[in-house]
């Protein structure tokens, strides 16, 4: 079978009757499975996913099929669907079945998508290389000795290795850009409050968002339509109506845009990534776009303010895990106390704790103002500069990652480790939607992204423009 | 600034962790480390600036207070790693 990269395609296959439902999903495990190598999937929902192909080809068949009939999708391990597991890549609850499903799934379903499987993250969607997994790393699908990026990792892997036409990651300082340009497909995260959070197993509540991963921008609009929207079971989910983004795609007059030249002429930033940028302004400036370098002497602030106020929500979201009413529990639990502190301590990974540590600290009496207030200030301080940018601007242009895929069990230092979201925690700490596109191959080999940051709930404006750059074929 | 062993003692009494020997040793230095690394922030002036709290622009959403079953008692015993019919299950937490 053809490899797909755009559900539109399938759709006229299915259309024309040259391909069905079921022969695309049995395809899809037929790849799974050759490709297990990769640690890409925690679990592939084989029967169910075969039945449902099955039911969706009838009702093709009688005109009655939803808008993603043939979008074959992964969901990351820390999205709730209900009677089927949820483990946030977790041993402490590796066993855990949701009662319940995510928005985002309800929404999915409910226009005749085919969950195939959950996909493999790092723990509780804290770390950039998904080697902070309890289940082992997931591999690189352009070279088996690199990471894939994380934290959605698995989801990009999947999509990259074509094990599946799209997948949901989740994006809290880079979790879907990073690895989605470590691993060559589009990465969408959408403005903080456009996409429920309803049913997302929580790493830091004012910077979590759920966003598409897919082969081209038309199914990432395609999706984002989608699950976006009002939702009675989240208060912090935009009243704002959802355009329909998928019909919106061609971008026609000129852009403004402006380039952070902290970021491009960054010391870190590998040199032929930069003449890529570099090549790509002139481009642009070419086709009658203005494109500007801007100020933005922030750029060292970024990743210490997002490391205070991510760890003290996850400190405090992360209190819910005890080993009581849910997950594992420790076997050298001797009293109450116990419970909660051997369940814990033997059932998170290292990262985990550690950011639980730093989460407490700052929040602990004696260091609160000097640390998460202070960084709740510069996080204002930051929203606002980057929000004067795009008064004058349409657009903010900056590289996805500082380099292309680094090696398995190569980064060590946790610090080294965080500033590889360098680039990325700017649109989460603003709340603001950003995008990673491809940019074709470096020359060891590996993919790599651009970055584009767009004006609150400008999703639309933001997809037609980055369909511009990378047009959907 | 620098984390002594005093501290992570009392943080991860907070936090409900443990960590001994070699595992106190890491998680002091890497606590060092990372504190040391977010005292940049001192760097600011924020004299004045008001802390970015909310990140939502939704105020005040409100819904009909109406009595639903969202989960029956049998599903929230589902998950329990112990149980009993009706109860989690937990060590004697009152002594005789």
């Amino acid at each position: 079978m053809k490899n797909y990269t755009t559900l539109s395609s399938i759709q006229a296959d299915l259309k024309a009757g040259t391909i069905t439902c079921h022969d695309l999903v049995r395809d899809y495990i037929y790849k799974i499975e050759t490709n297990k190598h990769l640690n890409a999937f925690l679990e592939v929902y084989t029967d169910e996913a075969l039945h449902l192909a099955k039911e969706l080809d009838k009702k093709l068949q009688a005109g009655t099929a939803g808008k993603l009939a043939g979008m074959v999708i992964a969901m990351k391990d820390v999205i709730c669907h209900k009677d089927h597991r949820v483990s946030a890549s977790s041993k402490l609850i590796e066993n855990f079945t949701s009662l319940y499903s995510a928005t985002v799934v309800e929404r999915l379903l409910a226009e005749d998508a085919i969950i195939i499987g959950r996909t493999n993250c790092d723990e509780f969607a804290m770390g950039s290389s998904n080697e902070n997994s309890a289940f082992g790393p997931v591999l690189n699908p352009h070279d088996n000795s690199k990471v894939p990026g994380g934290s959605s990792g698995g989801s990009t892997a999947a999509v990259a290795a074509g094990l599946c036409l799209a997948a949901l990651g989740t994006d809290t300082g880079g979790s879907i850009r990073q690895p989605s340009s470590f691993c060559g497909v589009v990465g969408f995260k959408p403005t903080y409050g456009r996409v429920s959070r309803y049913g997302l197993l929580a790493y830091a509540s004012s910077f979590d968002q759920i966003g598409p991963i897919t082969h081209s921008i038309a199914d990432a609009a395609l999706i984002l339509e989608v699950i976006a929207g009002k939702d009675n079971y989240d208060s912090t989910a935009s009243s704002k109506e959802v355009p329909s983004y998928s019909t919106k795609l061609n971008y026609s007059g000129k852009a403004k845009i402006g380039y952070i030249s902290e970021c491009i002429n960054n010391p870190h930033l590998d040199s032929e990534i930069a003449t890529h940028l570099k090549n790509l302004i002139k481009k642009l400036q070419d086709e009658g776009h203005t494109v500007e370098a801007v100020s933005f002497p922030f750029l060292e602030y970024m990743v210490p303010t997002y490391y205070v106020l991510t760890t003290a929500e996850a400190s405090s979201n992360l209190s819910r895990y005890g080993g009581v009413i849910y997950g594992r529990r420790s076997s050298n639990a001797t009293d109450i106390n116990s419970i909660y502190v051997k369940s814990r301590t033997e059932g998170f990974g290292e990262e985990v704790k550690r950011r639980i540590m730093l989460g407490t600290f700052v929040l602990s009496a004696g260091y609160y103002d000097a640390y998460y207030s202070k960084a709740q200030k510069v996080r204002r301080i930051l929203q606002d500069k980057t929000l004067e940018i795009l008064k004058s601007y349409d657009f903010i242009l900056l590289p996805t990652t500082p380099k292309t895929a680094f090696a398995i069990d190569s980064v060590h230092d946790p610090v080294t480790m965080y500033l590889e979201d360098i680039f990325t925690v700017q649109a989460n700490l603003t709340g603001l939607p950003a995008i990673s596109i491809p940019m074709g191959k470096h020359t060891n080999g590996l993919p790599f992204g651009i970055q584009l940051i767009g004006n609150k709930f400008e999703e639309a404006n933001l997809l037609a423009f980055s369909n511009y750059l990378y047009p959907t074929k | 600034m620098k984390i002594d062993k005093d501290t992570v003692d009392k943080l991860s009494t907070l936090a409900k962790l443990e960590f001994e020997n070699e595992a106190k040793d890491g998680i002091v230095n890497d606590l060092s480390r990372i504190i040391t690394f977010i005292e940049k922030l001192n760097e600011l002036d924020t004299e004045g600036v008001e802390p970015l709290i909310y990140m939502s622009d939704e105020v005040n959403v409100m819904r009909d207070d109406e009595v639903r079953v969202e989960i029956t008692q049998d599903q929230a015993l589902k998950n329990a790693p112990e149980k009993d019919s009706d109860y989690f299950r937990v060590h004697k937490v009152i002594d005789n």
